[in-house]
């Protein structure tokens, strides 16, 4: 083992996912501590055309030493099954110090996979490392838990928060480097298509007012109240995933880490308590107003203004207050 | 079709969390213990697969407390054979540990589909299904919000980060990671849940000790260090509804 960094490089229709930056970012910090070299992994297919290119692309301002891009048809979009397959030959191979990935709908089935398969140790929710020191976030943002870096190679998935995405940027493009693929025959598992979203919601990603409602909102009726509220903001309604789960809204309409990232103006976070699946997707926002019975909800540490009411009585005094400071 | 669901107590986040005299861990006697969300959509899609096209549910679960509500209201929904495990787990666990104890029964049931939740609130070291798939040397999806069943395959939707959907196919047997059942977890009234237990039955496997090999040591956990906080607006609704529209105004957003 060295102490190389492999940043597995996440992509969904050409497009890096900024968590792949806050990894890179992170790997920056270890090798100023231990040395050794940031090799950035990026498994595709040219194939796949655009896709590919436009991922080439990005590739040239990844903060990494190295690139090394692996290129067969069966990895054009992301399955765990052919890009374990592949990651797991060249971790094995080459062991570095640590494998990064996100802790994302991608990277998490991954990083399980890997463990199991390579026998080696895994970290998940982790926010940071710093001298050999590893820290993750769990139960819902309530617990940070801190231990030392196993001293084998090991796997680690990352949440957003301890690094930021331009940490990761770099204006010196890597070396990059094609790896033969090997071995992706007899595969269980296949990609079919993406599902696109229904047209004509509205695209909660460029609104500038957005009202998000959670758990706290208990009944389907009260949805009326939190339409009303933002009705009288000029803006839309969103949820975090439990309020999606019940159908009250489409799933166009979630916000975390299964759901899209906002950046709205005025985020108002109703009955949300802040689990960080939810809040990586809200960092963004300009301003983060949080309503919650709970006073130690986690949502409030990331909140400009905070209020411990009862969401279900706020939402119609706040729509009445609205409209009557619009109209004076 | 046979169905195994392998599911996780996890703390309720609704109560206050303490850590231990150990600082490693949560305070066991001060916590409730819950089913994970995510497995409670994995009983779910199993039952609706169920009712959809026929077959068996067996629902697997270690003994914490409370583990004979979460199984008997499983069974009120409509699982078949209900299975606890015991063991020396006083020492604690983990995903890893979970998954090597949930092996061997899922292996002797030789199910055609082996559903999880995806994950766990307080886990740090990875998904039970994805480590059991490759436990069982199984193919597995991860994030998955449907499922549909044909001549040995399954076709799923899967979550992809940025809110995108992807349709997948999976050759059986496969272990399924679930974030939601096509509809939410049923509600079964205390009464029916009652009447299981009356009748029902827990088979209980030994699952001797557990091995947490593949997770790493936990120093020292804690509740966040607050270094920020929003500036609290109190009063009644109104009053805290009169400040806010005064502030979203001068932010100049109405």
């Amino acid at each position: 083992m060295n102490q190389d960094i492999f940043v597995v490089i996440e992509h969904v229709r050409g497009q890096v996912a900024d968590i792949s930056y806050v990894a890179l970012a992170q790997a920056q910090a270890l090798v100023k501590e231990t040395g050794g070299k940031i090799i950035a992994l990026l498994l595709g297919s040219d194939a796949s055309g655009i896709s590919w290119d436009s991922f080439a692309i990005q590739a040239r301002n990844l903060a990494a030493d190295s690139a090394w891009t692996f290129d067969h048809v069966a990895l054009g979009e992301f399955t765990s099954e052919a890009y374990g397959k592949t990651l797991a030959g060249v971790i094995k191979e080459k062991p570095p110090r640590a494998v990064l990935l996100g802790d994302t709908t991608v990277g998490a089935e991954l990083a399980g996979l890997l463990s199991a398969r390579l026998g080696l140790p895994l970290i998940t929710s982790c926010m940071n490392i710093a001298g050999g020191t590893y820290t993750c976030k769990i139960c819902g943002g309530k617990m940070m838990v801190s231990g030392d870096l196993p001293m084998e190679t090991v796997l680690v998935a990352m949440i957003p928060g301890g690094f930021k995405v331009e940490q990761g940027k770099s204006d010196k493009a890597p070396e990059v480097t094609n790896l033969p693929v090997r071995d992706l025959g007899g595969l269980k598992v296949a990609f079919k298509q993406y599902i696109e979203p229904e047209a004509g919601d509205v695209d909660i990603a460029t609104q500038k007012v957005l009202v998000g409602v959670g758990r706290g909102i208990e009944r389907q009726d009260n949805m009326e109240l939190a339409k009303e509220l933002a009705e009288a903001l000029g803006g839309a309604v969103c949820a975090s995933r439990p309020v999606v789960d019940q159908g009250w809204l489409p799933t166009t309409r979630l916000v975390g880490k299964s759901g899209k990232t906002i950046k709205p103006k005025l985020y108002i976070a109703l009955g949300i308590s802040g689990a960080p699946e939810h809040t990586e997707a809200v960092t963004g926002s300009e301003m983060i107003i949080a309503v919650n019975k709970d006073p130690a909800a986690p949502i409030f540490e990331m909140a400009k203004y905070g209020a411990e009411v009862d969401m279900l009585d706020l939402m119609p005094a706040l729509s009445e207050a609205i409209r009557k400071v619009k109209g004076g | 079709m046979k169905i195994i669901v392998p599911v996780q107590l996890v703390p309720d986040l609704v109560e206050e969390l303490v850590v231990d005299g150990s600082g490693t861990a949560l305070d066991r006697d001060s916590l409730r213990w819950k089913i994970s969300e995510p497995d409670d959509h994995a009983i779910e899609q199993a039952i609706l697969l169920k009712e959809k096209g026929g077959g068996e549910v067996i629902v697997l679960a270690l003994g914490l407390e409370g583990v004979e509500d979460v199984l008997f209201t499983a069974a009120a929904k409509g699982a078949d054979k209900l299975i606890k495990l015991t063991g020396d787990f006083e020492g604690g666990f983990n995903a890893h540990a979970m998954a090597r104890a949930f092996l061997p029964i899922v292996k002797e049931s030789q199910p055609d589909l082996v559903l999880t939740g995806v994950q766990t609130h307080n886990g740090m070291d990875g998904a039970v299904g994805a480590l059991l798939a490759e436990y069982l040397e199984a193919p597995y999806v991860g994030y998955i919000s449907g499922i549909s069943l044909a001549g040995g395959k399954a076709t799923l939707r899967k979550d992809y980060p940025g809110g995108l959907r992807a349709e997948m196919e999976v050759t059986l047997p496969a272990v399924l990671g679930i974030s939601s059942a096509e509809s939410a977890p049923r509600y079964v009234p205390i009464s029916k849940v009652r009447l299981v237990m009356k009748t029902g039955k827990i088979e209980d496997r030994d699952a001797g000790g557990f091995d947490p090999g593949g997770a790493a040591s936990v120093r020292r956990m804690f509740p966040p260090e607050v270094t920020e906080r929003a500036t609290m607006i109190g009063g009644s609704a109104e009053e805290v509804a009169a400040k806010l529209a005064e502030i979203i105004k001068e932010q100049g957003l109405i």
